[in-house]
């Protein structure tokens, strides 16, 4: 098949998932393997993308024009095809995950779950495959609105609350900020096209570089930076293969994303280490590392505590971005994939955790640990990995980013990422201890829910196994670099 | 002029305000007529004993004015029937207390 | 043949008043329908006729009776208003079509003739509007199509009686802002004895440094024109008159009525007043500019606390119409372009809202509120996802017309280096997805169930086109861009002398 019929077979697959499972609503389990089968195509498609990419392989559609200098086009890039090979990959874990989910926990309105959730991975993956700011802008909104419907999905006061927060702020600071950003952009460059280098060099003031880059962050309100990060917490209403797949991967992570693309194809990583227009952001992102961090410990509720964890791991690659050394942007890039598998993992264990003994806060957790080993042997893998504990692929990105850190001479900010990572183990290993503690055993039903439970051992596992093929993914993340 | 204007404003009775917008209109019409006027001028007849005679065409434009402005207020006073018809008053804060009852 | 294609500019407006005259007659709902459709099927076939003499020709001037101005009166379709023209007859003919149930369930059957012809007089008289060339005809089309639309207005108190209230408020209103316009016209008149347009220009070349008396008129003549389109703060009589008018009257007028008005509002603006250029920018910089953005705001967020659909969009009108003043209000080619532009797209967009809603309120047979829609999403999916189409479009998303609107405002504020309003505009923008979610929410996620059930589609198409058009135009706006850019270069140039 023709590289152009590659990309879109890729970006039609989500799509026609979403459409078999409308259309197959009656039939629950024909219903359910679309996401599945989905998954399997388009992460063979991401694949051969990503390997087609090493071999120097173009993939690239124009569609049509949309305005000067703008057109319809897809373009992938060395780190588009990573995130769109981390979210397929995930995808099938997570289809097989939410049917036991979704019917373990007898949620209401599954089809709809099942066709929004397919949509938002059409969306995530059309991100990773834009080829101008402005695709990247128009999926990043298909991905908000999509993704509306699984926030809200249980239709109580809570969740409509709560979609309401997820909705503004997401929406509304794209609005204000990340569009009229990228107007600005191409009103100063005539374009708008991811291109190696960056176009922004000679062409966009420096001085007022600044103002760009905050209205970008700011305005990419899914990186979660502080203080514009309260949508994620309000997200964890939705089911969880919500918060395992968008909330810790395709959501966030397109957050984070957009800002890297920017990074890398936009301003280009020479012109703003030469501008020094990110060095307050080194700052904001390492407070919102540490505040985060802090925030988690006070939260007993396991998913609130590990979307302020999420927040803080995000900020690690809005640091690395913000630093744009060479060692940074690999970090950054490869924190991308190190934190998905790890942070899936643990919002699986966390849903299966629901599912099987119905018990969401921490301190209520005794003794779950002799119960259900598996849950919490999965869970504390991902847990390591996300800390950055060798042998899990983890440490390598936290590794890199240190390294990056002192390469733009901010001892401070590799002091600081140590004491995150002595937080992290407090916050994310705490659960397991008392998981494991004897003396707290109470008396819970378990309610078997295999399909819960597999997955995340699979990703956990995955975190351990990955750490020693982590030159399959540098290779290409050099290239990201270079 | 300002004397319809004021009507307008500040009567309640519907009618009234029909009045005061007459009232306002037919002064630009007088505005209007008064700047047709040539001192000495008469009609404009074509007649060979008066050459100096008044503008015609604020006349003709004016007589169009008219007939917008009897259209307008027959189509208010069409409409004031009707709200009497629905609301058994034409006196704005009667009808206002009435919506108010509405909806509460 | 080709004497009717001469007369095509006139034929345009004569057209529809004339068959309005014989359509009052006619008792018969279906047949009244089908001679206005008949009617404008004419009128978008001579609008075409215009475009492919203006194409090979360029600028046309009828003069009626061969009179030559100033004594005549004259049409003039130039770049400013072709757009605008073929906009208008395609806009009516769908929201015609789209009418025959939805209008006849508003009122009485027997009434339907001269419902229409009403309608007609209201069509015929804006299509005077964009097309008059001499001030006082101005007044004279601005009446007719004031009297045409309140009565079209009251006839919405066939389902609420405020529909009466709604409709005298307006005539009161509108008759005042009439007066102003021709207070003002009476000025220009003493002054230059002219009242055709090109020749008013020619004639106040003579006052180059401008006199009193001209400012007053000119001034009066602008603030007539300002209540008439409901330029903020002179916007009061909108929103009940959008509101409790028939959902078809409504949407009519809320697509192209207080466009019209616009269009000829700026070309008094740059075609008569480029010649005072300081009077022209104290007036645009001091009071259009800031009105602007306070009626952007003011707008926004009263339709935000809105509960009743229809006045939610109205309120969203004025401060569509804030936006378009606030881009006529740079002096320069780049405002005047973004400014026709949002006027095309925002026809279409609050247009197909209407359509919409109308459809909804014709369905469940009752006011459309936000607790009345709850769940139709399920019941209606045709119509509401057309009205999510239009309603992300307001927002601006890309892929929308609406986006386009909003590249070419940024634009023309960033060449100004307006940083402060692009600001505001970014924000009221995101304040815009308040309100339109809100619709969203209750319409498509509200747990009330139900089953979809079916739609006419004699209803729904028209909306669809809309819809569509508002896709198609996103992604290739060139037509529109094209229109626009013609209409900002021959108004820029300070018309056509």
């Amino acid at each position: 098949m023709s590289n152009e019929g590659l990309l879109i077979l890729g970006l039609l697959t989500p799509l026609l998932a979403a459409f078999g499972s409308y259309c197959f609503r009656k039939n629950v389990n024909v219903r359910d393997s679309f996401g599945v089968l989905g998954g399997v195509i388009t992460f063979l498609i991401s694949l051969k993308i990503f390997n087609g990419l090493q071999a120097d392989e173009q993939y690239v559609i124009n569609l049509f024009t949309l305005f000067d200098g703008v057109d319809f086009l897809f373009n992938i890039t060395p780190l588009g095809s990573i995130f769109s090979l981390i979210a397929s990959s995930l995808w099938i874990l997570a289809s097989i995950y939410t049917v036991g989910y979704m019917r373990g926990a007898g949620e209401k309105n599954q089809t709809r779950f099942v066709f929004f959730y397919s949509i938002a991975i059409h969306a995530a993956l059309a991100i990773a495959w834009s080829g101008n700011l402005l695709m990247l802008f128009i999926f990043y909104e298909i991905l908000t609105f999509s993704t509306f419907p699984l926030v809200g999905h249980k239709q109580n006061d809570e969740s409509q609350a709560a979609g309401r927060i997820y909705l503004s702020i997401l929406v509304g600071t794209s609005l204000v900020l990340f569009l009229p950003a990228i107007f600005w952009i191409w009103l100063e460059t005539g374009n708008l096209n991811f291109t190696s280098g960056g176009i922004l060099d000679g062409n966009f003031p420096a001085e007022r570089l600044i103002f760009l880059i905050a209205m970008l962050v700011f305005g990419i309100g899914k990186a979660a930076i502080m203080p514009i990060h309260r949508w994620l917490p309000a997200a964890m209403v939705a089911p969880t293969p919500v918060s395992a797949l968008l909330h810790a991967v395709a959501v966030v992570k397109a957050g984070v994303f957009s800002f890297l693309m920017i990074v890398v194809y936009i301003i280009g990583p020479d012109y703003l280490l030469q501008s020094q227009a990110s060095n307050w952001l080194v700052w904001l992102s390492s407070f919102t590392i540490l505040a985060a961090s802090i925030i988690a410990i006070s939260k007993d509720d396991l998913k609130a505590r590990l979307a302020y964890s999420t927040i803080s791991q995000l900020s690690y690659i809005i640091l690395g971005a913000a630093l744009a050394t060479t060692f940074a942007l690999k970090g950054a890039s490869f924190h991308i994939i190190t934190h998905a598998i790890g942070k899936i993992t643990l919002f699986f264990c966390a849903g299966a955790i629901y599912v099987t003994a119905h018990v969401k806060k921490i301190s209520e957790l005794g003794g779950l640990g002799f119960k259900t080993p598996l849950i919490f042997f999965a869970y504390t893998l991902g847990a390591l990995s996300i800390i950055g504990v060798p042998p899990l692929i983890g440490s390598w990105s936290k590794l890199f980013l240190i390294i990056g850190s002192l390469e733009a001479d901010f001892l401070f900010v590799a002091i600081l990422l140590g004491i995150s990572s002595l937080l992290n183990i407090y916050y994310l290993l705490q659960p397991v201890f008392i998981a494991f503690n004897k003396k707290n055993i109470k008396n819970i039903n378990i309610t078997k829910a295999p399909l819960t439970v597999w997955p995340p051992v699979i990703t956990g596992v995955g975190c351990l196994f990955l750490f020693f093929f982590s030159n399959y993914f540098l290779n290409i993340i050099n290239g990201v670099v270079a | 002029m300002v004397s319809g204007i004021f009507i307008i404003i500040t009567s309640q009775n519907y009618i009234k305000k029909i009045v005061g917008l007459a009232i306002f209109q037919t002064s630009v019409f007088v505005f209007f007529v008064s700047l047709a006027k040539i001192i000495d001028g008469t009609a404009p007849i074509l007649n060979s004993q008066n050459n100096v005679y008044s503008n015609p065409l604020p006349h003709v434009l004016i007589l169009t004015a008219i007939v917008v402005g009897v259209a307008t207020s027959a189509l208010g006073l069409a409409i004031v029937l009707q709200i009497y018809k629905n609301y058994g008053s034409i006196e704005e804060n009667e009808i206002k207390k009435e919506e108010l009852k509405e909806n509460n | 043949m080709s004497i009717i294609l001469d007369d095509a500019p006139a034929l345009v407006v004569i057209l529809p008043l004339l068959i309005s005259a014989i359509i009052a007659f006619i008792s018969s709902p279906r047949l009244a329908w089908f001679i206005t459709i008949v009617t404008l099927f004419i009128h978008i076939l001579l609008s075409i006729e215009l475009l492919l003499s203006f194409s090979s020709f360029g600028l046309i001037i009828y003069e009626f009776g061969n009179w030559p101005p100033p004594w005549g009166i004259s049409f003039k379709l130039d770049g400013v208003n072709i757009g605008l023209q073929l906009l208008f007859s395609a806009f009516v003919l769908i929201t015609t079509i789209y009418s025959r149930k939805i209008f006849l369930s508003e009122i009485d059957p027997d009434d339907s003739g001269k419902a229409y012809s009403l309608w007609l007089l209201a069509i015929g008289s804006l299509n005077g509007i964009i097309l008059t060339n001499d001030i006082f005809n101005l007044f004279v089309f601005l009446e007719i199509s004031a009297l045409s639309s309140i009565s079209l207005i009251s006839l919405g108190a066939g389902t609420n009686r405020k529909a009466l209230l709604a409709a005298f408020n307006y005539l009161i209103i509108g008759a005042i802002g009439a007066t102003f316009y021709v207070i003002g016209v009476g000025f220009a008149y003493a002054m230059t004895g002219t009242l055709n347009m090109n020749d008013l220009i020619i004639q106040l070349t003579q006052y180059s440094e401008g006199q009193l008396a001209i400012f007053a008129g000119m001034s009066f003549m602008l603030i007539g024109l300002m209540v008439k389109s409901a330029v903020f703060p002179l916007h009061l009589w909108l929103p009940p008159a959008y509101s409790y008018a028939p959902s078809a009257v409504s949407t009519l007028f809320a697509a192209l009525a207080t466009k019209a008005i616009l269009i000829f509002f700026v070309r008094i603006l740059y075609e008569v007043f480029s010649i005072y250029n300081s009077y022209l920018i104290l007036f645009l910089e001091y009071i259009l500019l800031p009105l602007s953005l306070i009626a952007i705001f003011a707008g926004t967020i009263i339709a935000i606390y809105q509960d009743d659909i229809k006045k939610l969009l109205a309120y969203s009108s004025i401060a569509q119409i804030g936006y378009i003043t606030l881009v006529f209000s740079i002096n320069d080619n780049s405002g005047v372009l973004a400014g026709f532009v949002h006027i095309f797209n925002h026809a279409l967009i609050k247009g197909g809202l209407f359509m919409a809603v109308g459809y909804l309120a014709f369905s469940i047979n009752d006011r459309v509120t936000l607790q009345s829609i709850e769940g139709l999403g399920q019941k209606f999916p045709i119509t509401s996802y057309a009205l999510l189409i239009c309603g992300l479009s307001l927002i601006g998303l890309p892929l929308t017309n609406g986006f386009i609107s909003k590249l070419y405002i940024f634009q023309a504020l960033y060449s100004n280096e307006m940083f402060l309003t692009i600001a505001l505009v970014a924000l009221s923008s995101a304040l815009a997805v308040i309100y339109f979610w809100k619709i969203v929410e209750k319409l498509f996620f509200s747990p009330k169930g139900f089953e979809a059930s079916i739609e006419d589609p004699a209803i729904y198409i028209p909306i669809w086109i809309i819809a569509i058009s508002i896709i198609y135009f996103g992604i290739f706006s060139s037509p529109i861009v094209e229109f626009s850019s013609i209409a900002s270069e021959s108004l820029i140039k300070g018309g056509t002398n």
